[in-house]
């Protein structure tokens, strides 16, 4: 019996093999309705000059007034152009204003004849105003219009108090746009360089019904690239911009972000495959693997600074300065960095203002150095003594420790649990919680310590400055010093760069002798990238990579 | 039949309203806000975007909303997409996660059938041990592990060979589905491989074969008029769910092979609590579940005539 029922399987498997060959040719069929393009190029074509490469999300967002988000910001930035642009040395260069005049009361800029949009009609003043009134329109809920307040009326126009019309910036003709700020502003050159302030064209917003910037052809470009083909969650290809007025200065024709996944052991196979030209937010594991390849590592600061951040509302312990001294004395932020998160692009924070930050001439950290805070567990042992004597206790309570559920959190709170317990004999308990709920515990202040972390939102220190200024929301320790106010205005409202900088020291001083913060790190990424792929921009502040004066050189 | 078909479907209709319920509760009993990223925006910003949303309105007509909006066919924007609505995420992902997974099925089902069948009749002989070991193997190996570990395998062939013979990931030809929906699939066939050995094993002994046996069919036709066609129930029962869950629960296949199915919007909407997009997925898997029951069920009765359908 069991061999014909053997034979009879052998055709009944010959026939579903059968079956599925079909299946096959029906499914192949079916993707190619799914995607309409070609099969991705390797990583470096020269004849094209493609280079083909992969990002870890989607960008969610491509209109320039709601904008918010890494991969939007980055995209923007190859197939947008505003007033001011980074050039290739990473220094603010001319975009589609060739030259302006910042003021005390306000700014000009003259818009050069030949920006044109994609459709061929020239970018105009009107494109801006018209962009800045909808990111400040509360019925927009721009999550950055707050970058729009120095602009006079931008915040009692998006809380709804005066009508659009109100914001202080207007099109003189075509060519010209006034600006009339709120206050005197250190900085508009850098602000006009993000990506709220990037230009719409309001006859195209409104024909697209509420869908601009929802696909590739929802949206207007003016930058030196135009998406040519976006397949949400799978690709999106950028190819030159033939209408850019600056487009002899980019040399790439094509740009195919042929991948999206947040697996970076994916994107490094694509890489060893041949397939992609380079791979960004590499994690620590990785690193075995890459210099068993030999493939040349690079790193760039992402712009932001990790710390722990204490409690002071009533009734933690956290609100006691030895204590908080003892913690800072006994933290040891390069055992943190070297031994424990050990990802090479990770280096030992030592102030809140990260090491990339300008000064006056040069770094500002150069110029001016924070206080030195030396890891010594003696003297933090003899902190929290003083600590326990203040509290009337002898035995202090858990400390709880809020961070996220990811990596490099998680290794970070059981690294600081053990080593507090260590030499302090601090009893810690860990509270993990996801993103979203991690973000709602620190703001309703339910943590005594927890790990956060900032980053710019333009170039210039007071990004970081106000962070623990009394009135910001994102102060979640709820820390108030009312000498730190007042250094936060002067910081504001001078225009002096010598009593700016010196207002950064001092907030500088006070955080590191008040003990407010605990620092930890300064997150880089780790990359790889094809050593025939030169000039491509990584920055801390704005788009983290940008391809638009990337070019390919023969050889490696 | 017609009447059969009509009730389940209206006992369908309750269970996803129910799924829909139970949903919209859960997601608004778990703390954190949906519009808030890493930076937290000023008072008149965070009020703007709720108003924008309508999450500024009473919890008891956002759920009035939802509903209504679901009845029309509508799960409205996504909060984190912000400019895609939910219907053409589930339009435009859906599709790749239902071919890969259909795929995966067909190779699962078959795989199942035929190992199943194979191991059953070699039982306790080499082919039934090497096949269940891999069956053991399928079932306990996680299919992260498994995912990587046949992507570094594609790497390393590509390597050898020094071309690509088979792309590593992504999506578009059907290349690039090959790999990933034998990963997809590996767990269901190994799933259905257990299944029907243990079926056939117990209709092999039964009085109805040795009856066939008696009258003197070839036992070809024994094996494939009452063995096969009898033992193949279970593994049809168990199709219903199964095709539901594979084609769109291939969260950590998609995600190595950068495909963009709909799973990867079904976890991360959950991680970054995308109310609409929550909604819309979880509606949609649910409703395509409980249609893959009542399809199976209807199925069964014209695979096995003793069952009937009212």
């Amino acid at each position: 019996m069991s061999r014909a029922a053997l034979r009879q399987l052998l055709v009944l498997g010959g026939g579903g093999v059968l079956g599925l060959v079909l299946l096959l040719n029906l499914l192949g069929w079916a993707s190619s309705l799914t995607n309409n393009g070609a099969a991705p190029l390797p990583a470096v074509d020269f004849a094209s000059r493609t280079i083909t490469t992969s990002i870890r999300d989607e960008p969610p967002n491509l209109d320039s007034t709601r904008m918010k988000d890494q991969y939007s910001i980055m995209i923007a930035d190859h197939v947008l152009e505003g007033l001011l642009r980074y050039g290739p040395s990473g220094d603010l260069q001319p975009g589609v204003a060739e030259r302006w005049d910042v003021r005390t009361t306000g700014a000009t800029f003259w818009l050069r004849a030949d920006a044109r949009w994609s459709d061929g009609k020239p970018v105009t003043a009107h494109d801006f105003v018209f962009a800045w009134r909808t990111a400040v329109d509360p019925k927009t809920a721009s999550p950055y219009a707050f970058i729009l307040y120095p602009v006079k009326n931008g915040e009692a126009i998006n809380r709804g108090q005066r009508p659009v019309e109100d914001l202080g910036v207007r099109a003189v003709g075509d060519r010209v746009l006034e600006v009339e700020f709120e206050n005197p502003i250190a900085f508009f050159d850098k602000l006009v360089a993000s990506q709220t302030y990037l230009p719409v064209r309001e006859d195209f917003y409104r024909s697209r019904n509420g869908r601009y910037a929802a696909d590739a052809d929802d949206l207007l470009y003016n930058g030196p690239f135009k998406i040519t083909r976006w397949v949400h969650g799978a690709s999106l290809r950028m190819e030159k911009n033939p209408t850019y007025w600056d487009r002899g200065r980019v040399w790439l024709n094509v740009i195919d972000i042929a991948y999206i996944t947040r697996d970076a052991v994916a994107r490094l196979n694509l890489f060893q495959d041949g397939r992609v030209v380079d791979v960004d937010y590499l994690p620590g594991e990785a690193l075995d693997g890459i210099l068993r390849h030999r493939w040349p590592l690079h790193r760039y600061n992402d712009g932001s600074i990790w710390f722990l951040e204490l409690n002071f509302r009533p009734g933690h312990v956290t609100t006691n300065y030895h204590f908080r001294r003892a913690l800072q004395l006994a933290n040891d932020p390069a055992e943190l960095v070297y031994k424990v998160l050990k990802t090479p692009s990770y280096t030992v924070a030592e102030s809140l203002f990260p090491s990339f930050l300008k000064g006056e001439h040069g770094l500002f950290r150069q110029e001016y150095p924070p206080p030195p805070v030396k890891t010594d567990v003696a003297a933090a042992r003899a902190e929290l003594e003083l600590a326990k004597r203040d509290l009337g206790v002898t035995e202090l309570p858990p400390l709880v420790l809020l961070v996220d559920d990811q990596e490099p959190a998680i290794s970070y709170s059981e690294y600081t649990q053990e080593y507090l317990r260590r030499t302090l004999g601090l009893d810690v308990r860990i509270d993990r919680q996801n993103f979203k709920q991690r973000l709602a515990k620190q703001e309703e202040g339910d943590f005594d310590i927890t790990l956060f972390g900032w980053s710019a939102d333009y170039d210039d220190l007071l990004s970081f400055a106000d962070l623990f200024a009394s009135w910001n929301a994102n102060n979640n320790g709820a820390y108030k010093n009312p000498q730190l106010d007042a250094q936060v205005r002067i910081a504001q409202q001078s225009l002096d760069p010598h009593v700016r900088f010196a207002a950064f020291a001092e907030i500088q001083r006070i955080l590191i002798e008040d003990a407010v913060i605990i620092m930890s790190y300064e997150r880089g990424v780790m990359y790889v990238q094809d050593a025939r792929l030169k000039g491509v921009g990584r920055r801390s502040i704005g788009a983290s990579t940008d391809y638009v004066y990337a070019y390919l050189t023969e050889g490696r | 039949m017609l009447v059969y078909i009509l009730k389940r479907l209206v006992q369908g209709a309750i269970t996803v309203w129910f799924i829909a319920t139970a949903t919209f509760v859960a997601m608004h009993a778990v703390p954190g806000d949906p519009l808030r990223g890493d930076k937290l925006a000023n008072e008149e910003i965070r009020a703007n975007l709720k108003a924008r949303y309508g999450l500024d309105r009473p919890l008891l007509e956002q759920y009035e909303l939802y509903i209504g909006g679901m009845l029309r066919g509508d799960f409205g924007l996504s909060y984190t997409q912000e400019n895609r609505r939910v219907n053409d995420i589930i339009r435009e992902n859906f599709p790749v996660s239902a071919t890969l997974g259909i795929l995966a099925l067909a190779v699962a089902t078959l795989g199942g059938i035929l190992w199943g069948a194979l191991t059953a009749l070699y039982r306790n002989r080499l082919p039934d041990v090497v096949i269940m070991f891999f069956v053991i193997v399928g079932i306990s190996v996680p299919s992260f592990v498994i995912a990587a570990l046949s992507q570094l395998g594609l790497v390393t062939l590509n390597s050898m060979f020094g071309r690509s013979l088979l792309p590593v990931a992504g999506w578009g030809t059907l290349w690039h589905m090959l790999v990933p929906s034998l990963v997809l699939g590996l767990s269901t066939m190994a799933y259905l491989t257990r299944l029907m050995r243990a079926s056939m094993l117990e209709i092999t002994s039964s009085d109805f074969v040795r009856t066939a046996r008696a009258k003197g069919l070839t036992p070809t036709q024994i094996f494939l008029k009452h063995q096969l066609r009898n033992a193949i129930l279970p593994v049809v029962t168990v199709l219903g769910p199964q095709i539901a869950l594979i084609t769109t629960g291939g969260f950590v296949v998609e995600l190595v092979f950068a495909i963009p199915g709909l799973g990867r919007y079904f976890v991360d909407a959950v991680q970054q609590l995308d109310y609409t997009v929550i909604m819309g997925t979880t509606v949609f898997y649910g409703a395509f579940l409980v249609l893959m029951v009542i399809f199976v069920d209807i199925l069964y009765g014209f695979i096995d005539p003793r069952v009937t359908l009212e």
